[in-house]
């Protein structure tokens, strides 16, 4: 500074010009550096646009917008993949709303669930992903932390019963409540899904899910492209981007179009039992009315709508 | 009015027109710049260490966003570790910055009043490292403008993390402005007007609550996670960030003492060692308390807890931390009892060490990790951070302690730059 009264050490004579220069040469070598350093951001640009980085929420979406975001995505998906893939959005129908039970009696734990909702919902190959968990319990036992989700023996175990997890849907979200964003959200017929085009990835959703319902994507999903399931949900299965939040959708691609969940479809055993509550005539209505059920964690008064009951 | 000691400086220097305003503000950016880049040999070595850092963090944060957080050891069933755990340590420090200010204007201690810029700063310097460590832990870095209110979709009062980017954000403005307020004026010749700013230093100590208490609502609102649901939290949280903040700040001031060979802060310091005294035994008390809770009551309830003490299931990746952190604090508080601590500098300064340390896994990893270990199923899953995570992580740090190191030697460059033309004048005034 020209106005400073007690002169800077380089005001003096000489030394001028060589730190100027070594500076700039400081300055340029920096420069230099902090360019390669950020450089992987150049090699990732690729994998998004312009187009998604100004995609509106889900639910200020016109007809129109939505058309041309599910347009973009099924380009993207042949791009990516080479499949031609169709991304549907079915809303939620009036008068509908689901539930799902499941017989603890009957349950073999042989996971064919499990291993249905992997296919169906194009999950991570190599991670086995799945929105599935199934515990092998102790007979006797309601306690979880003597539950074991690794068995690998044969089933089923004649002193163990068999409890499979999957997102609860919650009458009462906690997941929807913490979102900072609103990606995640209940939909009218009680399905809680995530717009995978607005999640910012926080995972704050995932800490407060008493039911380890949710996962991330930790990496872009792997999977091979004739494995694809080509039926695809915006807001269910479609292959979900790097860094997102995803979870059970109780498959609503297949459900409001009137099919059945993959997980039950797969069940050899009938133990799942999935329907409308509002219906008084249909078999989960049933089980509710002629069962003994309980639900998970019932003390944190989340009301999930996923029953569990023993036949027996 | 300013007062009769620095009206009559340079006529250059007090503006009174708005383009005279406009003109010397730009003249104090402009030396600000300048002092950002120009020092002695010491200062080059210390800011190409820490750009140096800085650059290597900055690379594996641009890793991570092309090739997915999978480069990190964070799994579903731990999915936070080490950014969001150093999030709420700098959350604490960034709190704990204003210990200084409360002496100084509730109980009008002039004393502190020199130094307070100094725990101002440092809380500047602290929330810019929390806010990159939530980016970081980011999925979608790309998707930060969703987070904006009215260009995104603000999940406001609902979600706690919307109140915690209001708080977090808004304690930055506030600091940003008292700070730079008190240098420009200073840099202008006048003495600061306290109707321009005591009332934001008020509204500073009240908000500096505010970010910790609203950080531990993050945690502690979740009814999944026995380990965090706990009402003690935020008055933990606050109990220790009252003894990180000092201990950070009296650091800061023995630094700074050396670099400039200048004879001042004792007041300071012994007032924030009188504050540390209280404050870690009340940490102390708070963790004791729930020790009891936990392992009196036990049950599966309390399983975070034994996995984070004990170990669970054979599983023990925290024990040596949580231990270790323990250590340090017993062994901090024991210095910082002994009396007459202030007549031996380095017993202060390793009683500030141990402190900062022991807080920092405390609150760190100790907290957030059993959060999640074991996870709501029960599964013991456990975590330790990979290397790209320890690469940001020191990267931020370096980062921050840069913008620290920058902010400080601004401020005692205004102040020498002021005492410089003060004495000028005063020389001019006498003969």
């Amino acid at each position: 500074m020209s106005t400073s009264p007690a002169p800077a050490p380089e005001a003096a004579a000489g030394g001028v010009s060589r730190r100027t220069v070594l500076k700039g040469l400081g300055a340029t070598l920096g420069l230099a550096a902090y360019a390669k350093a950020i450089a992987p951001l150049t090699e990732w640009a690729p994998s998004t646009s312009i187009d998604e980085f100004l995609q509106r929420h889900y639910k200020e979406l016109s007809p129109l917008d939505l058309r041309v975001v599910l347009q973009r995505l099924e380009r993207e998906a042949k791009q990516e993949y080479g499949v031609d893939v169709r991304i549907s959005d079915l809303k939620a129908q009036p008068g509908v709303k689901f539930g799902y039970a499941l017989n603890l009696s009957v349950c073999n734990g042989c996971r064919k669930c499990a291993e249905a909702c992997h296919l169906e919902n194009n999950h991570d190959r190599p991670s086995h992903n799945s929105y599935i968990r199934v515990f092998e319990m102790s007979r006797g036992s309601m306690d979880l932390e003597k539950g074991n989700a690794h068995y690998t023996h044969p089933v089923k175990q004649p002193d163990k019963y068999y409890l499979p997890v999957q997102c609860q849907q919650c009458e009462h979200p906690p997941c929807v409540d913490v979102c900072p964003v609103e990606a995640t959200w209940k939909e009218p017929d009680g399905i809680v899904v995530v717009d995978y085009n607005w999640c910012i990835g926080c995972r704050y959703c995932e800490a407060a899910c008493p039911y380890h319902a949710r996962r991330f994507n930790w990496e872009k999903p792997k999977i091979a492209p004739e494995e694809i399931n080509r039926d695809q949900g915006y807001l269910s299965n479609r292959v979900r981007p790097q860094g997102v939040m995803e979870k059970c959708t109780f498959c609503l691609h297949r459900t409001r179009a009137g099919r059945l969940p993959a997980c039950l479809e797969a069940c050899p055993t009938g133990a799942r039992v999935f329907g409308n509550l509002l219906d008084p005539q249909s078999e989960i209505r049933w089980v509710l009315e002629h069962k003994r059920i309980f639900i998970l964690k019932e003390e944190l008064g989340l009301k999930p709508q996923f029953f569990y009951f023993f036949d027996a | 009015m300013p007062d009769a000691a620095a009206s009559p400086v340079l006529p250059d220097t007090t503006p009174h027109t708005p383009r005279e305003y406009v003109r010397s503000y730009l003249r104090f950016l402009g030396q600000a710049i300048s002092e950002a880049f120009d020092g002695g040999p010491a200062f080059y070595v210390w800011m190409i260490l820490l750009t140096a850092v800085a650059l290597v963090g900055a690379n594996a944060w641009a890793i991570q966003v092309r090739d997915g957080m999978a480069v990190t050891h964070m799994s579903d069933h731990v999915s936070w570790g080490l950014y969001i755990a150093n999030f709420t340590f700098l959350v604490g420090l960034a709190a704990g910055g204003v210990m200084m200010v409360i002496p100084a204007y509730l109980y009008h201690d002039e004393e502190m009043h020199d130094v307070v810029i100094v725990g101002e700063l440092l809380a500047i310097a602290a929330i810019l490292m929390a806010l990159f460590f939530v980016v970081v832990d980011l999925g979608r870095p790309d998707r930060f403008w969703h987070l904006i209110p009215f260009l995104g979709k603000f999940h406001f009062p609902v979600s706690m993390l919307t109140w915690d980017v209001i708080v977090l954000n808004g304690y930055l403005v506030i600091n940003v402005y008292i700070c730079t307020y008190l240098l420009y004026e200073r840099f202008i010749g006048r003495k600061p007007n306290p109707r321009w700013y005591v009332p934001f230093v008020f509204l500073s100590i009240v908000w500096a609550i505010s970010i910790h208490t609203v950080t531990a609502f993050l945690y502690c609102g979740l009814g999944g996670r026995p380990f965090w649901n706990t009402a003690l939290l935020a008055p933990r949280f606050l109990a220790s960030a009252f003894v990180s903040g000092p201990a950070f700040i009296i650091l800061a001031i023995q630094i700074i003492r050396r670099i400039y060979h200048r004879n001042f802060g004792d007041g300071p310091i012994e007032t924030l060692t009188k504050i540390m005294r209280v404050t870690i035994l009340v940490n102390f008390l708070m963790v004791l308390s729930e020790l009891f809770v936990e392992f009196y009551t036990g049950g599966s309830h309390t399983s975070a807890a034994r996995y984070l003490y004990l170990g669970l299931h054979g599983r023990s990746a925290l024990v040596p931390w949580i231990w270790s952190a323990i250590g340090m604090n017993l062994l901090a508080a024991v210095l910082l009892l002994t009396s007459s601590i202030t007549d031996h500098p380095w017993r202060l300064n390793a009683a500030c060490v141990l402190a900062f340390a022991g807080i920092w896994i405390e609150k760190g990893m100790g907290l957030i990790i059993p959060g999640f270990i074991p996870s709501t199923l029960h599964e013991v899953v456990e975590y330790l951070p990979s290397l790209a995570e320890w690469k940001i992580t020191a990267g931020i740090w370096a980062f921050g302690l840069l913008l620290y190191t920058v902010f400080l030697k601004i401020t005692a460059s205004v102040f020498a730059r002021r005492r410089a033309l003060d004495a000028a004048a005063a020389a001019r005034s006498t003969p």
